[in-house]
């Protein structure tokens, strides 16, 4: 399945290859990353999207605490977020089917962002799925190009977003088998 | 020593900052990039010593940490020094050894332009390191330094590299030591909660044939005594993985010896017959499990572990108890109740399993003239009275230390167990010897081990180090020809072993030797080398085609041993 990660580390340099790297060491796919800057300074932000299922979100989430840059670590997968890609897509597009692709990109409430004379440039926000809808009609016109951000998320709710303040909790806990007992670290 | 609050150069900076750390002790080799650094040096009270190779250096910082619980200090300058360095600051890693290694760096300005004995020591080390640091202005010397320090001993202990430019060694800036307080590092030890800690309890005390699995974090902590308290308190048998012998003294009627691919075979029973596992300071390593599927499959399982991301990576735990072992047995401790009927049946249980074992076990069998490596670690512990602090290499004379030479208290075996780095012991004997001068320092290593590494006997003649040096000398890459024996049909590819006369050897840097090639002489042999003063090595010519008994096979279950097939031979009077 794919978890959803948001990871608020150091704007530091190495901080995405420490991130990045660990994952990778620990034998874990990495669907997606994205990172940019966060509302905090010196604070960056990224959303990872990683195969694996919960029990694997949980080490990757330990991993990363261990990591002197990370400041923050929130698995969102099942949290009320909300979840965006947004994708830029070049097809081709004659003049006998430019006014085809135009209606299509506005079906997926997409804009157009270039024009020329055999192609256009399309720009779409929305879940992975949506764009991937658009992407699939497309491509009888010819994908020319595509590029995506991958996912970038956010939880819902006015809770603020993660402090740079270290771990709140420790991940790792299983579950105690003993009748009257619920504690987590 | 200088002052705070003046200007100082870059590698001042980093010796104030060393020194002040409690560091005399440097292994190191220099190089251009690192020259500032090495100049400035002769001004700060530190004994640097100098290696021959730098993985030597990285191995003897790492045995100083092992031996003392102290930051063990490597130095080499950029590119091939670096690089040398990966094998020790991995093994480290493996083993969570405190060590800071420092590294030149070419100018900042040179930075990513292959300049010469460029390489990106950082990068190329940032999986095998806690963290590590590329420091390009003297401003940044001391919080980096600082901060490695504060990062390689805390939480569980791991090396740190702090890579530093050759302008940032030779600028000058203002040096504000208090200023440089790491604060970042600083992140809280969790400790369970007082219903995490019930719930433990309620399984302990209610167990009926519970095992302690005591690692290496028993050391770490330096909480032998409480794990004993714990053991007799309860009246838990203990059983150890490679690295926590001596957490527990082997010599103690609850000590089982250690666990797993060559651990004794009541040991692994037991662990497969238990109710309960109590993990201490453990990671549940796959020389230790066998097949995860079969393990210990009608036991609970707690796990006391200050590394949250080793909670359920192999093993599926019932409770998991992060925090510092410390914490943890003082919290437990006072809950232990008296131990439930059933316990006795389960010590009598062991009891019988050590006496079928028995048996089969090397040392009972007769005589019959050859020189077995067993005998020779047994004639070692008798001689040595077990207060020996040995350090291994890695194969199968390590498998034989472990199981024949019996630790009674922590730090007294050293060994590479994680990474099993072959190279290990000479210099590792040498970090050891200079964090604990005043102890009996063994390095024991096979012929091929030892080859690895040997260049280091300079060191200990230049040092005029007093280290004992056993070699273990069977002919062969004994554990790799050992596997090709039992998986491959004998077919043994590149592990016949040519070596050079290792007596001679050592004679040629001054450092006297005995050749023993019968068991009567094992014990003469190690006398001698105890009463000479200085640096001795014995090579001890032992059966060539030798197996390490028991072994539970990769992926087999732990119950699923090869054992020692039948008594080796008739009688055999000693040709002495």
């Amino acid at each position: 399945m794919a978890v959803t990660l948001s990871v608020h580390v150091e704007d530091k340099p190495g901080s995405l290859d420490r991130v990045a790297s660990l994952i990778r060491r620990r034998a874990f796919n990495i669907i997606s990353l994205a990172v940019g800057r966060s509302e905090q300074p010196d604070v960056s932000r990224m959303t990872i999207v990683v195969d694996t299922d919960a029990d694997g979100a949980r080490r990757i989430e330990a991993n990363l605490y261990k990591l002197l840059n990370v400041l923050q670590v929130q698995n969102i997968t099942t949290s009320p977020s909300i979840v965006r890609d947004m994708a830029l897509v070049k097809v081709a597009a004659t003049e006998q089917t430019r006014s085809s692709v135009v209606q299509l990109a506005e079906v997926f409430r997409a804009r157009i962002v270039d024009v020329a004379p055999d192609s256009l440039v399309i720009e779409i926000t929305g879940t992975e799925d949506k764009v991937d809808g658009l992407v699939e009609v497309l491509r009888p016109y010819g994908v020319l190009e595509l590029v995506r951000t991958g996912r970038i998320a956010i939880a819902r709710g006015a809770r603020p977003a993660a402090r740079a303040e270290g771990p709140r909790q420790l991940p790792g806990q299983a579950p105690v088998e003993t009748p009257g007992i619920s504690c987590s670290v | 020593m200088t002052d705070s609050g003046q200007r100082r150069t870059g590698a001042q900076i980093l010796w104030e900052c060393v020194v002040r750390e409690g560091v005399r002790d440097v292994f190191g080799y220099p190089g251009g990039a690192i020259l500032p650094a090495y100049d400035a040096m002769l001004e700060f009270p530190i004994r640097h010593v100098r290696v021959r190779h730098e993985q030597g250096a990285t191995h003897m910082a790492d045995g100083y940490a092992r031996a003392s619980g102290r930051v063990g200090v490597a130095v080499a300058t950029s590119g091939p020094g670096a690089t040398n360095m990966v094998t020790g600051i991995a093994t480290a890693m493996m083993d969570s050894s405190p060590i800071v290694c420092i590294t030149g760096q070419v100018g900042s300005r040179l930075i990513g332009t292959d300049a010469f004995q460029e390489t990106d020591i950082t990068g190329v080390t940032l999986p095998i390191t806690k963290h590590n640091y590329l420091v390009t202005r003297p401003e940044d010397v001391a919080p980096a330094v600082r901060e490695a320090f504060h990062v390689a001993r805390s939480g569980r202990p791991g090396p740190v590299l702090v890579d530093i430019t050759k302008d940032a060694q030779q600028g000058s800036c203002a040096f504000d030591y208090d200023a440089a307080a790491p604060a970042r590092a600083r992140r809280p030890v969790p400790r369970p909660c007082a219903d995490e800690i019930a719930a433990a309890l309620a399984l302990i005390n209610a167990a009926e044939r519970p095992v302690i699995l005591a690692g290496n974090g028993v050391i770490q902590s330096g909480t032998s005594s409480a794990l004993r308290a714990l053991a007799e308190r309860a009246q838990v048998p203990v059983a150890a993985t490679l690295l926590g012998l001596g957490g527990f003294p082997a010599s103690h009627p609850l000590s089982l010896g250690m666990m797993g691919m060559h651990g004794e075979a009541w040991v692994n029973t037991a662990i497969q017959e238990s109710d309960l596992l109590i993990a201490l300071g453990m990671r549940f390593d796959d020389r230790v499990t066998g097949n995860i599927r079969t393990y210990a499959t009608g036991a609970r399982k707690i796990h006391v572990e200050i590394d949250p991301a080793e909670v359920n990576k192999n093993v599926k735990v019932d409770l998991a108890l992060v925090g510092d072992l410390r914490d943890v047995l003082d919290d437990l401790l006072p809950g232990i109740a008296p131990p439930p009927p059933g316990r006795r049946a389960w010590l009598a249980r062991i009891r019988d399993l050590k006496g079928d074992s028995a048996v089969l076990d090397i040392q009972n069998l007769p005589d019959n003239g050859h020189l077995y490596a067993a005998h020779v670690i047994h004639d070692l512990w008798r001689a040595t009275g077990g207060r020996a602090l040995v350090v291994t290499d890695v194969g199968q004379h390590q498998m034989w230390e472990a199981q024949y030479y019996h630790h009674d208290s922590p730090r007294s075996l050293i060994t590479s167990g994680g990474l099993g780095t072959m190279g290990f012991a000479l210099p590792a004997a040498i970090g050891a010897k200079l964090a604990r001068p005043d102890a009996e320092v063994w390095a024991i290593a096979g012929d091929g081990g030892f080859q690895m590494t040997m260049a280091e006997l300079a060191t200990i003649a230049q040092e005029q180090l007093d280290i004992k040096i056993g070699i273990i000398n069977n002919g062969y890459l004994g554990m790799v020809r050992q596997w090709q024996e039992f998986f491959y049909e004998r077919r043994y590819a590149a592990t016949p072993l040519l070596s050079p006369d290792f007596v001679a050897l050592a004679g040629a840097y001054g450092v006297p030797g005995v050749t023993v090639s019968r068991r009567s002489e094992v014990s003469r042999a190690v006398e001698a080398a105890r009463a000479h003063r200085g640096a001795m090595l014995v090579d001890f010519r032992v059966e060539q085609e030798d197996t390490v008994y028991p072994m539970v096979p990769a992926g087999a279950a732990l119950h699923d041993m090869i054992r020692r097939p039948s008594p080796i031979a008739e009688t055999g009077a000693d040709p002495d």
